[in-house]
Parts: structure tokens; sequence; C-alpha cells
């Protein structure tokens, strides 16, 4: 038994040392239901094609079903490894059981999964969101001075992109006395609610005045935060800042346009990090940790115009 | 129409003086004009709408302020008018379905697809507004008669038949720009959601325009008639001569028209078209105002008018949440307790016997 | 004098608009048949629902005294265990569950916390017999006529092996023989000591079975009387508050009995797929045609079949020279025919909505959604047929639900002479209608034939049929076996027509 792990290890590594550059790689992604899972999936794709490794690519259409059976097939199809965007968090012991027979490394990105083993998966590479929630507070902090009335949209309620953007984001203002949030709700991380929750903030907070910003856990809320702010008669930008989480194009063209002031972007591109990781596995290295954060750089109006030629175009 | 007989009377002959006493004996039991209470049905909910209203009152008095702005109407007053916008009309198409006995899980994917269309077209293509609108409106009605022929031709329970559009509908939505969140500028459409006409937000003509035409269309014709007896007792309608296919294709026709027009002002409030999230979960909200309404998911009497205030409380309990500054983890547990109470205030059964426990509590300190 | 098992004393009952009972009394003894009297409305019903719990009385009225202790039921679960059971004038079992499912319900036989099925099926079957019903009990219940369903119904009743049992007119649907069957199971239990509340408009019945009888009046009470020493002019008197013959006056004239009257419908050789076989029937313009037979002999198959709610395999059918092929009622209904089905409950009445939209509806369906009959001429409609066929209530606005059973029957009625049929189907129009208005209702018969319109009428009162027919269709086994008009149409012929093998 050992023997032949040992045999079969050799085996593909010395295929991949004669042939590294036909490395085959599966990846379950979720489906397209935003934009910024399709800027995801195109970035997999375009540094898929740089380092000249086989993608192959299925899209689940949100079902978890699905997934599992994209995964099974690039087991049968022999493929060197396999990443996993899960489309929910349980139900992936029986799949991964099967990829760790076949001893194919298998690495999660973005949401998580709970298998309770993890000897299952190599790693798992996500944002951080919290990091993301402090870098808004901080930009918004080095702006105002520390001296702030925020409005806080946040996400569904339980969600953890909300939890934490939220925590690392109070974790930051709660070191300068002058800044805290007077009202905080749930706008679903959707436009329409964020519009909604805002309009009835701004009219509990006196129409809006005082009010000196407006914290959104993405970009969504925000958008819709800022035709509330311009129905209630106000200028968001320069009467209210908006900063916010994510990077979707229309948030750049707000930016542009002078509506918006700075967001975080949620970094689409999982891919680079992801197939470092498997080169590294592959190669040898088995030192991994099971959590790899990346974070997004925050954007401002600055270099919002450019950006949103750029990212328009993809 | 031939005439009618001259005379069947054969009964009340009154032929002597004692005939007439026997008469106005069987007369004395009875109360003319006593046996229905038509009013009662709106008791509860109005007065469940005024209370949460007063509630809003007393915890900020500027509530009810109400001003005027660059031509429009502004305050929470009008902000629940113009929020409950899409729940309202969906309502109004909802009732007629639980009228017959139906019910319409789809409305909510209904108002992503006509939105999704609507947006696609004023990006995609030099269209004029009317036949964006006209689009979206058709692909409701089609979206609405498919549920229809499901549930009267095919013979398919209706939650069932409703269900499937309810799902493929958001992947449809979807489909239709390519998953993208599509945004637009049309200061035209955009009208639909955000314009407002004699101070008052667009949104609520389009809910008072609808509620009307529905009013005059189902209660000045006999189909509000033909609705309630197919929901009441579908055999008994056959036997009548009902058409209750064609009935009940025309509520889910009616519906999906709703839905469309709830999608148009979704889509235009914010300018853009998201398959996902557009009408997401409200077709729950529809089927509670019914119900907050008063009327019975079994099918049978309905009121358009009770369904919109059904709405309203909705979307004033949404504010009044939003107001308080109570955290967001909250929303569901007193927006589940105040539809409780609301609810169980409507119900006799709950009635009587809170009322004889008062009276027990009363007569035990007595 | 026996001693009383139940006595109610007393008792008052107020709806929205009506007083249903003002201070009633009933007293019950050990092994009697007692029946209750009245007209349609009286409040029987009431009084039933009340003792049994299905119904309070009115608050701080009354006294119930059952078993020699004051009682006040609050459901009829309750009052079962008590001992008193209760057959409703409205069947309210369980349309999908199966007859065995049915007749048990509630205190199936277990073993183990479990259902033995095989076991009650057998007790089901037992059962039955007594009933001389032998039917499939695994079939579910909707499968049957009223009749089997009211016949299965008073199996329930008496198997719960009560002290008091109730029945609330059993016998408004069932044949003769039936009849027979059940006075058999009925005098058998009085013999078991068992008291048994008896309501029917079936004066014959009273006399035959009842020991006793109480009447009730305008919901209030007239009397208690020994059936044996009360003779039936003075218990209409006591029902009605006059005699029955005040109230025929002037004389209706019959139906016009000429032989060469031309055929308005005609059904020729019609096949039903497994109903009726090879049916011909004549109606002649302005005459009215009975149909009689047993239980399942095809009379209401025939009815659907006409009203298009059975499809017709072959044969034709011919209504004013034209052929009649109607694929539902309301192709039917265009026709010009009306129906006014068995089922009152699942066919017939609208329960939530007014006796207004009731009796309004046929008329504007016939009308189609566009021509809408606006709220007033539904009031007039409605009004002047509360007033015609005297249907007792406060006002038009009362759900039809909330009406007594017989008075339901009127509006019903109502409703299809409110569309001017050519061709009117009657189908057992005078179920469960008092004697007053049953008289009535056979001289409105004739009335309307005499004013042109035709009819067929199907009911298993033979006396009834031969009162106004011109002529007598016999149906058995799903097959016309007689035709009888003139002298020879009488009960004792079609009896003899129903009976002959
Ligand atoms: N649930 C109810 N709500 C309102 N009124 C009712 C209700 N039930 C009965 N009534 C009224 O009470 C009166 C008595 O009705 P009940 O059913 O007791 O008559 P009944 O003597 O059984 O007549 P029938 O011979 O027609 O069955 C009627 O006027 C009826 O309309
Ligand atoms: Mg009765």
């Amino acid at each position: 038994m050992k023997l032949s792990t040992i045999l079969a290890t050799g085996i593909t590594l010395s295929c991949l040392s004669v042939n590294a550059l036909a490395l085959t790689i599966g990846f379950a992604q979720v489906g397209s239901e935003s934009g910024w899972r399709t800027s995801f999936s195109e970035s997999v794709k375009a540094e898929a094609k740089k380092r000249g490794i086989d993608l192959k690519f299925s899209d689940a259409q949100q079902k978890q079903e699905n997934q599992i059976k994209a995964v099974r097939s690039f087991i049968a199809q022999g493929v060197d490894a396999i990443i996993i965007a899960p489309v929910v968090e349980t139900g992936w012991k029986p799949v991964l059981r099967e990829a760790k027979r076949a001893r194919i490394p298998v690495v999660i990105v973005d949401r998580n999964i709970q298998v309770g083993d993890d000897s299952l998966f190599v790693t798992r590479i996500a944002s951080d969101f919290s990091e993301e929630g402090r870098k808004a507070a901080q930009w918004l902090m080095d702006t105002t001075q520390g001296n702030c009335k925020i409005v806080e949209l946040q996400g569904t309620v339980g969600a953890t992109a909300a939890i934490d953007r939220a925590q690392g984001f109070n974790d930051v203002i709660g070191k300068y006395p002058n800044a805290n949030i007077v009202r905080s709700q749930t706008g679903e991380f959707t436009r329409t609610k964020g519009k909604e929750v805002m309009e009835s903030i701004l009219k509990a907070e006196n129409g809006g005045k005082g009010v000196c910003a407006l914290w959104a856990h993405n970009d969504e809320m925000a958008l819709g935060g800022i035709q509330a702010i311009k129905e209630a008669g106000l200028k968001p930008g320069s009467d209210i800042l908006v900063v916010s989480v994510d990077g979707v194009p229309d948030y750049f063209k707000a930016m542009a346009d002078g509506d918006a002031n700075a967001t975080v972007e949620l970094s689409p591109h999982l891919g680079g990090p992801a197939f470092d990781v498997i080169e590294k596995y592959l190669g040898g290295d088995k030192n991994i940790p099971k959590l790899i954060s990346t974070t997004g750089d925050l954007f401002t109006q600055d270099t919002a115009a450019a950006e949103y030629q750029k990212r328009r175009l993809q | 129409m031939s005439q009618q007989p001259q005379s069947l009377s054969i009964v009340n002959k009154v032929d002597s003086p004692a005939d007439e006493a026997l008469i106005a004996a069987r007369k004395a039991r009875y109360s003319p004009g006593k046996s229905t209470n038509a009013l009662g049905r709106y008791l509860w909910p109005v007065s469940a709408l005024v209370l949460l209203l007063l509630v809003n009152l007393f915890m900020d008095a500027s509530f009810f302020s109400i001003s005027y702005q660059d031509g429009r109407l502004y305050g929470s007053l009008i902000d629940i008018l113009n929020r409950s916008a899409p729940v309202a009309l969906l309502a109004i198409g909802m009732s007629v379905v639980i009228a017959t006995g139906g019910i319409d899980l789809s409305v909510g994917a209904v108002m992503a697809i006509a939105g999704a269309v609507c947006a696609g077209m004023l990006v995609g293509g030099n269209y004029s507004l009317f036949t964006v609108i006209c689009a979206g409106l058709t692909v409701g009605i089609v979206a609405g008669l498919v549920n229809g022929g499901l549930v009267s031709f095919l013979g398919i329970q209706p939650i069932v038949a409703t269900l499937l559009l309810m799902v493929a509908g958001r992947g449809v939505a979807q489909l239709i720009n390519q998953g993208q969140i599509v945004t637009f500028q049309s200061d035209a459409f955009a009208f639909i959601g955000i314009g407002a006409f004699l101070g008052l937000p667009f949104p609520v003509w389009l809910v008072l325009i609808t509620l009307l035409l529905s009013q005059l269309l189902l209660r000045r014709t006999a189909l509000g008639l033909f609705i309630e007896a197919v929901g009441c007792n579908a055999s008994a309608s056959r036997y009548l001569g009902i058409n209750d296919k064609g009935v009940k294709l025309f509520v889910y026709g009616l519906t999906g028209f709703c839905a469309a027009i709830a999608g148009m002002i979704a889509t235009a409030d914010i300018q853009g078209a998201d398959g996902n999230n557009t009408g997401l979960w409200l077709e729950l909200d529809a089927i509670l105002a019914v119900v907050i309404g008063g009327a019975a998911l079994s099918g049978g009497r309905f009121s358009l008018v009770l369904s919109v205030v059904g709405a309203l409380i909705i979307q004033t309990l949404s504010t009044t949440i939003i107001l308080s500054g109570l955290p967001a983890k909250f929303n569901l547990l007193i927006k589940a307790s105040v539809v409780l109470i609301v609810l169980l205030l409507q119900s006799d059964v709950f009635r009587q016997h809170a009322q004889s426990v008062l009276k027990g509590l009363k007569g035990g300190k007595a | 004098m026996q001693e009383s098992v139940l006595a109610l004393e007393n008792i008052s009952k107020t709806f929205p608009g009506v007083k249903a009972l003002q201070g009633v009394q009933l007293t019950l003894r050990a092994g009697e048949v007692h029946a209750l009297l009245g007209e349609n409305g009286a409040g029987k019903s009431t009084l039933v629902k009340v003792m049994t719990g299905a119904m309070r009385k009115d608050e701080g009225t009354g006294r119930m005294c059952f078993d020699g202790k004051d009682r006040d039921f609050t459901s009829p679960s309750e009052a079962q265990k008590a001992g008193i059971s209760t057959v409703y004038q409205e069947v309210n079992l369980l349309p999908n569950l199966s007859v065995a499912q049915n007749l048990f319900l509630g205190h199936e036989p277990k073993r183990f916390a479990l259902i033995q099925h095989s076991r009650m099926q057998q007790q089901a079957r037992e059962l039955l017999k007594q009933f001389k019903l032998d039917i499939d009990v695994t079939a579910p219940l909707n499968q049957f006529s009223v009749a089997v369903q009211q016949l299965i119904a008073i199996a329930r009743g008496v198997a719960m092996k009560a002290k008091v049992l109730v029945l609330d007119e059993p016998t408004a649907s069932l044949d003769k023989d039936e009849v027979e069957t059940l006075f058999g199971v009925m005098e058998q239990l009085k013999s078991e000591g068992v008291a048994i509340v008896f309501i029917s408009h079936f004066l014959d019945q009273v006399y035959r079975i009842s020991d006793r009888i109480t009447v009730l009046r305008n919901g209030q009470f007239i009397g208690e009387y020994i059936t044996a020493e009360l003779p039936r002019p003075k218990l209409i008197e006591a029902m009605l508050g006059k005699e029955l013959q005040a109230m025929h006056g002037q004389h209706q004239p019959g139906c016009a009995d000429s032989v060469d009257a031309p055929a308005l419908f005609k059904m020729d050789k019609v096949c039903v797929k497994n109903s009726i076989e090879n049916m011909d029937i004549l109606v002649p313009k302005g005459q009215a045609i009975g149909m009689a037979g047993l239980l399942g002999s095809g009379r209401t198959e025939v009815c659907r079949a006409i009203f298009g709610v059975d499809s017709v395999a072959s044969g034709q059918m011919q209504l004013a020279d034209a052929p009649l092929k109607p694929q539902s009622p309301a192709e039917a209904i265009k026709a010009g025919v009306a129906l006014c089905p068995e089922d009152r409950k699942t066919d017939g009445i609208i329960g939530p909505l007014s006796i207004r939209e009731n009796i309004a509806l046929a008329l504007q369906a016939r009308l189609g959604w566009w021509r809408y009959l606006s709220k007033a001429k539904q009031q007039a409609l409605a009004d002047k047929y509360i007033e015609e066929l005297q249907i007792a209530t406060p006002d038009a606005e009362k759900p039809i639900g909330q009406l007594s059973g017989g008075n339901q029957q009127k509006v019903i009625l109502a409703r299809w002479l409110a569309t001017q049929p050519q061709l009117l189907v009657l189908d057992e129009p005078t179920r469960g209608i008092d004697i007053g208005a049953h008289a009535e209702i056979l001289n409105l018969i004739k009335r309307l034939c005499h004013d042109g319109m035709s009819l067929l009428v199907t009911s298993s009162e033979l006396e009834e049929l031969v009162a106004f027919a011109n002529k007598v269709v016999v149906l058995r086994d799903r097959r016309k076996v007689s035709e009888l008009s003139g002298e020879d149409m009488t009960p004792q012929h079609i009896m003899q027509a129903i009976a002959e093998a």
C-alpha cells in the first residue's frame, strides 16, 4: 500500500517534471450570478492561459449537485488538481474523499466549506473580510481626521462577509473617540433594499444633516444609498461620503462622477494564488497553511475613471 | 332574455287576518339587514394599520410631517406609500388568484423577468419608451398565462405549477442579460420608479390606477362574482355554467400583469435590473398582505382594497423597524410577531377565547 | 312514564339577524323514537347542534340534563364520549377517505397503537350488512351516491353504541326499501333502550316509527305529543299554524295533457360510458315527465347526460328540433337547459356567498361576464324569490350556507327558475322541503308547464310524481323498463314496474 503510494507519487512527479506545461486543472465555479463572479471566472481563465495550464472550467449554475458532478468528472478524467469555488458550505465530504483516494489535490477558493477533516483539501484561498473592513475604516478616518457620524448599511444578517466587515470596520473606528456609527440596518446586499433603507434612515436623521459618511458592506447597497441621498436633495460624495467594498464597474463610474469616494476591491483575482499553491504542492512542498487570505486594494476617485474604462471592457 | 313570468306567486296568499298574523309572527323572528356585517371585515386590518402608525408617532413626532420639496411630497408617510407599491401591486393580483383557491409563487420571478426585458431593451437598442413598457407588460401577461394554463388546462396544483416559474424565472431573467446586473440611463423609464406626479410618487399612482381598473373590471362586471364562486365551490360553479378554466386563466394573467408593473417599478427605482434580487421573496410578502387583509387561502371572498391595506401594514412595519434603530437581527422577529398579532386579532376563535379568558380573570378578582 | 335520559329546558340561540331558538324544550326517554318536527327554518337542526355541542346556546339561557347530570357540551366529540351520537343534516364525512375509514374515523380498531386495517374493513362490511349495503369498503367515499353516503353516515352513528342517537333528516335521500331497512335498525336499537331523535318532513314515516312528537315553529316550542293520539291534521296545524287546505286556496291548472303536444326534448338510444344504456326519453312541450327508479337506477345519470356533465358516448339528443350535444353545463345552459342537481351540498350551494348572489349566479353565467346584473337587479330578483318561495331569512345578504337545509333547496330552485329555461331538469327537487312548501312546489311545477315550460323531474316519492306528471318513466339498472301514463300512472303500478325482475 505504502509502497504503491510512493510509487504513484513518484510517477506523477516525474510526469510533472517531464511535462510541467501540460498541467491539467479542473475548476468548479459557482455560476455567473453576479458581475464579480464573472470577473473572477475571467481572471482564472486568463491566468491559466498565461501559465499554459489546461483549465477545465465548469459552471454549476448555483447548484451543488452540478458542482459535485463536475468534480467527479474531473476525477474520472484524472486531472492534476481541482479548484472548487463552493456554492454552499456543507455536503462536500464524500466527493472530497473520492478526490483524496484518487490522490488529486483540492484547493477551495472564496466561500468556506465544512468537512471536519482538514486533510481533504490543501488550502482555502479567500478574501479577508475583516481586513476589507479595516481598510475602508482607515481610509475614512484618515479623510475625516477621525470626526465622523457614520451610517452603516449591513449585508444580509448572519452572512460571514457582513459580520467580518462590520467587525474590522468597528475595530478601527473604535480607536477614534469622535467617530461613531449612528444608524445601522441591513440592506441585504441589494441595491433596492439599500436605497429603501437609506431613504428611511435619512428621514430619521433629520434629513441627513450631520451624517458625514455612508459605509456599506457592498457596492450594490452603496449605489442604492447614493440614489437615496440624491433624492433627498443632498450630494453624495461631498455632503455624505460613501465608502464600501467590492469594486464593481458601476461603482467605479459613480466614483468617477464624484458620487462615491472609495471602495476596497474584493479581489476577483484568486486564480493566481490558487495556481501558485497547486504548483508548490505538486512540487513537493506540503507545508501550506490551511487558509490563505487575499485582500484587494482600496480605490478612490483619483483612479476611478481609468479603472472604470478598464473594467467596463472586460 | 325572455321576460320573467308575470307571477309565480303561489305561497304568500294572504287570505285571512289569521294568515296575516302568521306571516307577522314569522317575520318577527328576523331582523333584516343584520345578517352580515359588511364593514366588520375592515375593522381589524385598518385598526392594525392605524395602530402601527401611532406607534411611530409615539417614537418620533416628526413621522407624520410631510413637506413639499422639488415638486414632490417628502416624508416618511410618503415613503411608506411609495415603498409598498410593488407588494401592493402583487397583492392585487394575488388576491384574485387566492380567491379562486390558487396561489402564485412566481410573481417575484416574473418581476425580475419583466425588469430584465425592459432594462435589456433600454440598454441594447433604440426602442421607444412605449415599446419597452408594452414589452414588459406582455412578458408578464404571457408568464401569467403560462401559469394559468398549467393550472386550469393541465390540472397541475397551483403551488407546483407556479413553483416551476418561481425557480426557472430567475434563470430566465439572468439569461436575458447574460447574468449581469444591467444599469441603464433613461430618465423617461426611471420616472416609473422615481418620478412624481401632483406631488405623489409615480409608483403610488400606478397602484391607484391598477386598483381602480381592477376594481372596475372585477366588480362592474360579473368576473369578481365568478371568481368568488369558483373559489368557494368549483363543482357547483361548473353546474352553474361558469367557465372555471377561463376564470382561472384570467386570474393568473392578471397577476402576471400586476407583477410586470411591479417589476418595472423596482427596475426603474434603481435604474438597473438585477435578475437575482429583483422581487426576491416578494411573493411571500404579497401572500402575507392578502392574508392580513383577511382573505382565506382556501379561496372565496376577496377584497382588493383590504389586500392593499395588508401591503401597507407590511411596509409600515418595515419602515418602523428601520426608523426604530433596533439592531437588524431583530427585524424578522419583530415582523413575525406583529403579523402574528394581526392575524390572531382577525381570528374569531382567538377573540372568543381571549374574551372568555379576560372574563375569567375579572371574575376571579371580583 | 319512563325516565328521561336527556332533558333540555328553555334553550335559546341567536344568530346575527335571527332568533333561531327561543326558549325551546325537549325531553327524551330511553327506548323511544322521538320525532322533532317543524317547517323549514323552524330551528330543528339548530336545536340538534346545540344539544350535541356543535354550537353553543346563548349564554345564560336554558339547561341541559343528560343521564341525571347537568351538562353543557362544548364539542361534538365531548357529546359523543358522553353517549350522544349524531348524524347531522349535511353529511360531514371525508370524501377522499375510504368507506371503512369514514366509518371508524377516531375509533379505529387498534392493536399496539397501530390501526388494524383488515379488521376495520371486516367490521365495516358487517356493519353495512345491517343496512343491506354490499359495497367495496376500501373505495373512497366520493364514488358513491348521496343516498349511499347518507346510509354510511347513519351506520357510523349507529356504530358508536350510544345512549342517544340523533338523526337529522336521515331519510331525505333514501328510497322506500332503504327507509324500511333503517327503520328495522332503529327498532332494534329502541329495544336495546336507545333513545332516538328523528327529524323528517315525511309524515308517513313519522307516524310509522315515532312514539312521541315535539313540534317547533318559528324557533319556539309548540308542544309535545304522543304520536298515536295526534291526528294528522292537528299535527299539520301545529307545524304550520294553520290547516294545509287553507293554503291551497285556488286550484292550480294542471299540465296540458294533450297527446299531440310537440316534442321539445328527445333522447334517442343514448349511452354513457359506465352509466346509462339505450335511453329513450321524450319530453313534450309544456309537460312534466317524472322519472322513477331505485337508487343507482340511472336517474341522476340521465340528468347529468342532458346537462353535459357526462359526455354521451352514442345516441342522440334533440332540443327544440336542434341537436343537443353539450360538452359542458355551460353549453347546455346556452341551449336552454337547466338542472337542479341532486347533491345540494357539493354541486348546488356556494356556501359563503349570499342568497342574492346564489340566485343571480345562474342567470349571470348565462348572460356572460360582460353583461353584469347590477346589484339592484340581483336584489330585486332575490327579493322576488324569497317572497314567492317563502325562503326563511332576515334578508338576501345572508350567506346561503347559514340557511336551513330546506331553505337552501329553495334558493337552488329559485336560481334555475330565474334563468327561464326551455327544459328544466329537477333531480329530487323537494328533498328536505317541508310539507307546506312541498305542496306549493308541486303547484309551481304545474304552473310552470302550464306557462309552456317542459320539465323532467326525478323523485323518490311516487305520490308526488303522480300528482303532477303527465307521464312517468321507470328506470332499472340504468335502462328504461317502462313508461306509465293516464290510468296506469299510480304509485302501485310504478312500484311494480320498479320491482319486476
Ligand atoms: N350558522 C348559522 N348562522 C346564521 N344563521 C343560522 C345558522 N344556522 C342556522 N341559522 C338560521 O337559524 C334558523 C333555523 O335553522 P335550522 O337549520 O335549525 O332549521 P331547520 O328546522 O333544521 O330547517 P330545515 O327543515 O330546512 O332543515 C334559520 O333561519 C337559519 O337561517
Ligand atoms: Mg335542518
